[in-house]
């Protein structure tokens, strides 16, 4: 029943795409459709959130008569679409809610709003779709909606080329999930996913499924090496699609890899988790590292994203290794953590986001070396984006930190595993996993810090305004879940519960009955958290410090100048700039990571030309990978031209030769 | 057989590892000749201390030999070469600091993984020493192989040395006769290396190898 | 209940009271290793008090948050010390963090301090946090490692039963207990500013980390700072002294008399930590900044290994 009503709801969101060309060039039109888009996108998410308590059956199908004639369309609402329903409807509905504000100040909405609701849509049916075709066709739709968001500011000459690339590896990516689900429907041909479960393929072709999933649905996550369309295309979208790209439309490729590895392919085998916990570990530091160069917030955000892509397949990879060596209740634990994290994410990469979104509003900036100090005149932005900032470094007790802790301890339960290679990699994957956090705070230090603290460095940072009120309730409500889930986690463990059991067969023990709301992954004795006596702790520890230095100190204040060690500098322009702050952590790991190298050419004494500091980084993965094989296709390309510029006579021998060829293995072939 | 004696035994022998990767992690060559001293130290100690688990009196002999000779004479001659010959003090590697520890971890657990498969039915902690013993040996090597200092690959052989002297006798039972050879070939080739390195200082006025390759008529 | 309630907020009271007598005893020992004669023992009080007393100056462009930064760092490592077993195990509230949570508490420290540096806009801030981060970027990976170690060792990640584990000597000497330890100093040494890594009594520039990232904090906000530091020094060596000389811990449900015990060994532990620590900073010189990576690279290797040779020999 809950499917038919989901059916409805995307139903209305793609009928709302016309609706909004209609409505594009007039002034309501934004309001009416980011308002009806939020309404239906709540709706969507009460029905999914109904559907994970268990109010309705996961086995009931509804077949559409569209699409392949002998298939029909298959949708289904089972335990992991109805999580994974969630975390799209929850990005949508901030997003929807964001836009109200953020979209007013759109200069060319006709180019956007027709595309948004349809692409809500898309990612649902993604989630919904209970068989390959209509998978990979709402797949492919989720593609074209979020290109058409991507280019709509076609005037920046590098959005066009973000659209191409990311065209190019979308494509890319569907092909190897076409060959994938061919693959999995054997000999007979059968793309219904429950005729797909019944079938048991060998080991050699499930190991090919495994690494086209891995390609595939990786590529459109943002894995290492894949990602490079990632940085191009989540920026140049406007900020509100830039966050349902991220922290929504990775998280539909994840649904991806679960539902092709976990559920489909049938028991796993043990080796099946080291490729994802290998690619795994690479993504989270590469990610990181990588967020670590950027100057631009956008594409430090995109970045960051690949780290926790990173992040999540190592708790998928660790639930596989358990799963195939049969420790399910491990499996659980892991499986949770890994789910768990993609809800997370999504909700603080939008936060972040919006936030980004908030200050290009504001300063028509980007850069980050060009703002400074907007924590004085954006206070309320600045205060939810810390939260975010918090969140996303995995500190308690915030939402962030609960799935780090529950992946630590899967690791902690990891060398039960029988197996040799797993023994030395998973402890090499959690140095890794280590290394990613640490990082991920010095990241976010930079970017708060850069951006809102310190002194602004240009006029656009000296004059900006604070958010509009609908932006500003949809970053706080983020914030809200942010806070909430970090405090109380054993409620979001028990609601995943249904999503483990019916991929693993078991699920973690029951949280919310738990002393004091802490959480006991494994056993009491083992190791429990408590986020919301930390919290309190930490409250009641601030306020004693606060209400004795209150009794106890003196309570004078007064400003002046910078200390400074006695040398104050009027000049903005003297304190640290992102790439300044990231300069330690280049010369550590971007030396051999990026080749980073810097060039200082100092004139003279008495020339008068300024002294020139160049920053070199290169994208090491970018010039092995991609290079070659763009240089390969242009090169291909251009020998093919000349087919353009035959004669009549050589056309005609062409047609003449393949009918020949054709005729000859009709002869032979018999 | 987990008694405390056993627990020193394996504390020694780890111990030697760690002493091998703070000899990878040295650039400076007075301080690789101290820290070879060391190695040679805890070398006698775990010697000895195998003599008086294992009751093999011999043993302490092997020890007193790894004590005074690699401890003590051969540091000190070392030490005097290098003022002889002017040798200068900071030691060039091929590869960095880091990725040569990465290296020596990778090392580690491959002579984990080859020990552990080979030696089946034994007692964990004999495997684990013969694996550490294993470890040592080759982060010896490694030690020549990424260090461009002629003195410093000296170091390199002679901690590999010691790898199979801890080797030897955590296996129970080494004849003293074996040990004397063993000594007196380390002796020999050190004292063959000594040679070389004095005519090579004479005739090209450096130790470095690299530069020796250059004379050798070989371009990179 | 009520007693619980009295040991753990007994331990509370005794970290912070106990904190700059810490320091100051460390003080005292390198001056007299230096032949001076030193601050008196109490002097670390008596700074407080008068930083308490004086009037903030405030930068200008310092905002809301470099006010209120103090207070979460004190409360955050107050915290992270309180849950720290000092005289007794298994306090009414130790299985609310464990050791993971310990460490990311500091951590949360950490980064909302290395934003104070940037706030006020000045290059000294800078430089302090951004060699914060590199520090902590090596690190915190390095402590991961130990806690890994710890937890493979003791089946558990939380310090109570740890440091009950680590009493009862099922475990006996094993090799990555002595890598672990040897790893845990140095990043002791490293969180806590010490030498070779930053220098506390400086405010010479090219020496500064942690000094350079508190230089505009001025009154009773410096104060709360100083006791903050203080207070991870007393954290860093009570979690050495529980993990790895965890002699005279009082169990869960002890006497008075065990409790008294643990006081006074705890005392013990304390004066010989920090006599170590002076002794060891007045024989080492600081090392330049750009050899720290490498330092603290050696050890997260330590760890790596230490956790290495713990999933192997789990199996045997």
């Amino acid at each position: 029943m809950m499917v038919v009503y989901a059916l409805y709801g995307v139903a209305a969101l793609v009928v709302l795409a016309p609706v909004a060309i209609a409505l594009g060039v007039s002034p309501r039109g934004t309001s009416v459709v980011y308002g009806a888009s939020l309404m239906i996108t709540l709706t969507l998410g009460m029905i999914a959130l109904l559907s994970l308590f268990g109010y309705s059956d996961p086995s009931s199908t509804v077949t559409l008569p569209l699409g392949l004639p002998w298939l029909g369309a298959h949708f289904r609402i089972d335990a992991l679409a109805a999580f994974f329903l969630v975390v799209v409807n929850l990005g949508g509905a901030s997003a929807s809610l964001f836009a109200l504000g953020y979209g007013r100040h759109e200069h060319s909405p006709q180019r956007v709003l027709p595309f948004y609701p349809a692409y809500l849509a898309a990612m649902n049916l993604v989630v919904m779709a209970d068989d390959a075709f209509s998978f990979l066709v709402s797949w492919e739709f989720m593609s074209l909606t979020s290109w058409a968001l991507v280019i709509s500011h076609h005037e920046v000459r590098e959005n066009l080329r973000a659209g191409y690339v990311y065209l190019l590896m979308a494509s890319f990516g569907t092909l190897a999930l076409l060959l994938a689900f061919g693959l999995l429907a054997g000999a007979d041909g059968n793309y219904a996913f429950d005729a797909m479960r019944a079938l048991h393929p060998s080991a050699a072709l499930a190991a090919l499924v495994l690494v086209l999933t891995i390609v595939g649905a990786g590529s459109k996550a943002g894995v290492v090496p894949l990602h490079a369309w990632l940085p191009l295309a989540h920026p140049a979208a406007p900020s509100h699609v830039s966050a349902l790209m991220s922290g929504v439309m990775t998280k539909v490729a994840v649904y991806g890899l679960v539902r092709i590895v976990f559920d489909l392919l049938g028991p796993p085998d043990w080796w099946w988790s080291m490729a994802v916990l290998a690619v795994g570990g690479i993504t989270a530091v590469m990610g990181v590292l990588y967020a670590l160069m950027q100057h631009d917030l956008k594409r430090l955000l995109a970045y960051h994203t690949v780290e926790n892509i990173g992040i999540i397949y190592i708790g998928l990879g660790l639930a596989l290794a358990f799963k195939a060596e049969g420790m399910p209740l491990a499996a659980a634990l892991a499986l949770t953590a890994g789910l768990l994290h993609v809800f997370n994410h999504s909700v603080f990469k939008s936060l972040l986001f919006f936030g980004a979104g908030a200050v290009l509003n504001a300063t028509g900036e980007r850069d980050m070396e060009h703002l400074g100090g907007l924590i004085h005149r954006m206070p309320q932005t600045a205060f939810v984006f810390l939260v975010g900032c918090v969140a996303i470094s995995a500190l308690p007790p915030l939402n962030g930190f609960v799935s780090e802790w529950l992946t630590f301890q899967a690791i902690l339960l990891s060398p039960q595993l029988p197996s040799w290679g797993l023994k030395f990699l998973v402890p090499a994957v959690g140095a890794l996993l280590a290394l990613s956090a640490a990082l991920a705070a010095a990241c976010f230090v930079k970017a708060f810090g850069v951006s809102f603290l310190g002194r602004a460095r240009t006029p656009a940072a000296a004059n900006a305004k604070e958010t509009d009120s609908n932006s500003l309730a949809a970053m706080f409500f983020l914030a809200a879940i942010c806070l909430v889930a970090g405090i109380v986690p054993g409620f979001f463990i028990d609601a995943l519960a249904p999503v483990t059991k019916s991929l693993v067969g078991v699920s973690m023990p029951h949280q919310a009955g738990v002393e004091w709301l802490s959480i006991v992954p494994i056993a009491e004795s083992r190791s429990s958290y408590n986020g919301l006596l930390v919290f309190i702790f930490v409250l009641l520890a601030g306020s004693t410090a606060a209400f004795a230095i209150h009794r106890l100190a003196s309570d004078k204040l007064r400003r002046g100048p910078a200390w400074d060690c006695g040398y104050p500098d009027p000049s903005p322009a003297t304190q640290y700039t992102a790439s300044s702050f990231a300069q330690p952590i280049r010369r550590v790991y971007g030396t051999s990571v990026f080749r980073a190298r810097e060039i200082g050419e100092i004139p003279p004494p008495g020339a008068t030309t300024p002294a020139r500091l160049t920053v070199e980084l290169r994208d090491l993965i970018w010039d092995a990978a991609y290079a070659p094989v763009a240089e390969a296709i242009g090169y291909a390309a251009e020998k093919l031209n000349y087919l353009q510029f035959l004669t009549i006579r050589q056309y005609l021998s062409l047609v003449f030769t393949a009918l020949v060829i054709l005729l000859l293995v009709l002869a032979i072939w018999q | 057989m987990r008694g405390i004696s056993f627990d020193v035994a394996h504390m020694l022998a780890g111990s030697l590892v760690l002493v091998s990767f703070m000899q990878l992690y040295q650039d400076r060559l007075y301080a690789l000749l101290n820290i070879f001293a060391l190695h040679a130290l805890v070398l006698a100690a775990s010697v000895a201390w195998q003599a008086f688990i294992q009751d093999a009196p011999h043993l302490y002999l092997t020890a007193l030999i790894a004590l005074v000779f690699k401890a003590i004479v051969i540091p000190v001659a070392l030490h005097r070469i290098i003022v002889r010959l002017g040798i200068h003090r900071e030691i060039e590697t091929v590869v960095g600091v880091g990725p040569a520890m990465l290296l020596g971890m990778g090392l580690v657990a491959l002579a984990m993984v080859v020990m552990l498969r080979v030696t089946a039915e034994a007692d964990p902690l004999a495997r684990e020493d013969l694996a550490f013993a294993l470890s040592v040996v080759l982060l010896g090597l490694l030690m020549m192989v990424t260090r461009r200092n002629a003195v410093s690959q000296v170091i390199g052989f002679m901690s590999l040395e010691n790898g199979l002297v801890l080797a030897a006798t955590g296996a129970k039972g080494m004849p003293l006769v074996v040990e004397i050879s063993i000594a007196f070939s380390v002796l020999i080739a050190f004292i063959v290396i000594g040679i070389f390195l004095f005519r090579i200082r004479e005739r090209f006025d450096t130790v470095d190898v690299q530069a020796l390759d250059r004379f050798r008529g070989e371009r990179r | 209940m009520i007693r619980d309630f009295a040991l753990q907020g007994a331990q509370m009271l005794l970290v912070l009271l106990l904190s700059p007598l810490l320091t100051g005893f460390v003080r005292k020992v390198k001056a007299r290793l230096l032949r001076r004669q030193g601050p008196p023992l109490l002097q670390p009080y008596l700074d407080l008090i008068r930083l308490m007393r004086k009037d903030v100056v405030l930068a200008e462009s310092a905002s809301w948050l470099f006010r209120v930064i103090p207070y979460i760092v004190v409360a955050g490592t107050w915290v992270a010390a309180s849950l720290v077993p000092t005289f007794g195990s298994g306090l009414m509230f130790s299985w609310s963090a464990d050791l993971i949570a310990i460490i990311a508490l500091l951590g949360s420290a950490r980064f909302f301090l290395a934003l104070a540096g940037l706030d006020v806009g000045t290059s000294f801030g800078g430089i302090g946090s951004s060699r914060e981060v590199m520090i902590a970027s090596l690190a915190e990976p390095a402590m991961l490692m130990i806690v890994f170690t710890l937890a493979l060792i003791a089946g558990s990640t939380q310090l109570s039963t740890m440091a009950a584990y680590m009493l009862s000597g099922e475990e006996g000497l094993r090799v990555s207990l002595g890598l672990a330890l040897l790893a845990l100093i140095i990043v002791a040494i490293a969180e806590n500013a010490r030498i070779p890594i930053d220098n506390p009594a400086t405010h010479l520039e090219l020496t500064m980390v942690h000094e350079a990232m508190v230089l505009e904090y001025s009154g009773r906000h410096l104060a709360l700072i100083d006791l903050s530091s203080e207070l991870k020094l007393l954290l860093y060596i009570s979690l050495i002294g529980c993990l790895f000389a965890p002699w005279g811990i009082a169990g869960p449900d002890a006497s008075a008399q065990a409790h008294a015990i643990g006081v006074v060994t705890y005392l013990a532990k304390l004066a010989v930590g920090g006599f170590l620590l002076a002794v060891f900073e007045t024989a080492i010189s600081k090392m330049r900044v750009f050899r720290v990576p490498a330092f603290l690279g050696a050890a997260l290797m330590l760890g790596l290994l230490a956790t290495l040779l713990m999933f192997v020999s789990r199996s045997l």
